[in-house]
């Protein structure tokens, strides 16, 4: 199995101002993200996945423990910036990422940074607006966008840096339920074009559409597999303070009605699609 | 409405005065400045006034909106009106009082307004006629050579940058705790000029507090972005002189040297 990160033994602490106490925000987790692979972590407030985002690109430093990104560790400062460059992120607040007040200037900034030639520049900012579907927008100042306008233009600073592997922490948090969809949409689609996908979220609706599901838990790793599995497993999610996706609790709820429903529906087209040919 | 806020006074427009290189630009409203204080008589005056006058005319930028732009500077202007037009010793003209205009007054009184008037107008077609983000790279640029020196040319003109990228955030985030802190029964709008500043100091206080946690998450996003400094940073937007500029920096030497022999000649 070719995998892109390899975190071994990783735990992460900080210190906590107020009680001068070391908090160990992660502790003791081992897991391999594949090449070409959409992973979703789930988990409540205080559960460890966003410090756990932000130690796979080095924004972080593990305080015990190795995480290597593409064979290169993230504690080794040479190469700091290739992890980085393999690794994008995009964060959950869309004002507080954009640096330009033109949006084109604002895609440009990673590429500008990585020291490409300027042509070369130009053709990846056209094309990353193209893929998140902002090209008529590249002349225009970020405050005038939507919140899910602005969150697609932070997409594509991050998709002209061509990363292999593009960690969203929450990046649907703050949006309205169109801006939500929007976002979601792109990042299946930057998964089909072969882009390493780690979803960081709350929701269970987003965390369905991935292929594995990691399910976090005061810095643990509670559970770990597929959708199927992680949701079949209540007592799991129970104890992880996390409510059930509406699709798969309508699952459960017309199984015990005797309607046989398969248990890998999980999304909404797929048990439309059920029902609309239930026979 | 705080949404419509335009930063600067960029006048939008594609006049060839708005598509010369901002290095150009601004190199070029430095000699105009300094242009207006070697001159020394009234027709070095009304050469350079013609020559703004051409370009304000190139750059169809009206010529009301320059004007409303010297409004601020009215006190200013008619106070060192006076100051000259009373203190300057020399044959007097009119007298009542201690209060006296003598004939070498008026005459430097009349100088110094029109000096400051053309300062003013041509600085203002500097920023009327540049967008604000293309002014900040032409600073970069300029100040580049300096760097040597440790002028943090760079760090300066990402400063400009992030300041004109954050001045609407902030002020949709100043708006957002007034709004709160009226639904709260707070006060903005009577009493006298020392209540009204005391009202401020809650919207203050947040507004630094967020202020602080939009620069902490900005800085994350920017490392997360590989930025590290200007070395080794390339540009999307090469800044090469075109045929325009070379064109309007021979103008400049033109005009310098004319204004040069001028104040010689007289």
């Amino acid at each position: 199995m070719d995998n892109i990160i390899s975190i071994q033994n990783l735990t992460f602490e900080y210190l906590r101002d107020e009680d001068q106490m070391n908090i160990k925000a992660i502790d003791n987790v081992s897991l391999e993200i594949e090449r070409g692979s959409f992973t979703a972590v789930i988990g409540k407030n205080g559960s460890g996945k966003s410090t756990l985002a932000k130690n796979l690109n080095g924004l972080l430093i593990p305080t015990e423990g190795v995480i290597y990104v593409d064979g290169f560790d993230t504690r080794d400062d040479n190469h700091i910036w290739d992890v980085r460059q393999t690794a994008g992120m995009v964060f959950q607040n869309p004002d507080n990422q954009l640096v330009s007040a033109i949006v084109e200037d604002d895609v440009a900034f990673g590429p500008e940074n990585l020291g490409i030639e300027p042509d070369e520049i130009r053709r990846r900012v056209d094309k990353a607006l193209e893929d998140v579907n902002m090209g008529q927008f590249r002349k225009k100042a970020p405050h005038l966008l939507s919140g899910g306008q602005k969150q697609r233009i932070a997409i594509a600073g991050v998709v002209a840096m061509k990363p292999k592997c593009i960690i969203f922490d929450e990046p649907t948090a703050m949006l309205d339920p169109k801006g939500r969809s929007e976002i979601m949409s792109i990042i299946d689609e930057l998964h089909e074009e072969g882009i390493t996908v780690i979803l960081i979220t709350h929701f269970m609706e987003e965390a369905v559409r991935a292929q594995r599901v990691i399910i976090m838990n005061e810095g643990h790793v509670l559970m770990d597999g597929t959708p199927q599995e992680v949701y079949a497993n209540e007592e799991v999610l129970k104890a992880a303070n996390l409510e059930m996706p509406l699709m798969f609790e309508v699952g459960a709820k017309l199984r015990q009605q005797g309607i046989d429903v398969p248990s890998h529906i999980i999304t909404e087209e797929e048990m439309v699609e059920f029902i609309c040919q239930y026979k | 409405m705080i949404r419509d806020i335009t930063l600067g006074q960029y006048f939008p427009g594609d006049s060839v005065i708005h598509r010369l290189d901002p290095r150009v630009k601004i190199i070029a409203t430095l000699m105009f400045i300094i242009e207006l204080f070697i001159v020394d008589n009234f027709i070095g005056f009304a050469i350079a006034a013609i020559c703004l006058g051409l370009v304000i005319a190139v750059s169809k930028v009206p010529l009301s909106f320059i004007l409303r732009g010297l409004k601020p500077i009215l006190i200013i202007l008619m106070f060192t009106f006076a100051l000259n037009i009373f203190m300057v010793d020399g044959r007097i003209l009119w007298q009542w009082g201690f209060l006296k205009i003598t004939a070498e007054g008026l005459r430097l009184a009349v100088f110094m307004a029109i000096r400051l008037v053309l300062l003013l107008m041509g600085s203002s077609m500097l920023t009327l006629c540049t967008r604000p983000l293309s002014l900040t790279d032409g600073i970069e640029r300029l100040l580049a050579p300096l760097k040597k020196i440790g002028v943090p040319a760079h760090e300066i003109a990402m400063m400009m940058t992030i300041a004109l990228r954050f001045i609407p955030t902030l002020l949709e985030e100043t708006d957002k705790i007034m709004k709160a802190q009226q639904a709260r029964g707070a006060d903005f709008e009577t009493g006298n000029l020392i209540q009204k500043a005391k009202a401020l100091i809650p919207i203050l206080v947040p507004l630094f507090v967020s202020a602080f946690r939009i620069a902490q998450d900005l800085a994350m996003a920017m490392e997360a972005r590989c930025y590290r400094g200007g070395d080794n940073r390339t540009r999307m937007h090469e800044m090469k002189l075109k045929g325009r500029d070379y064109v309007a920096v021979l103008l400049l030497i033109v005009f310098l040297a004319v204004i040069i022999i001028e104040t010689r000649l007289f």
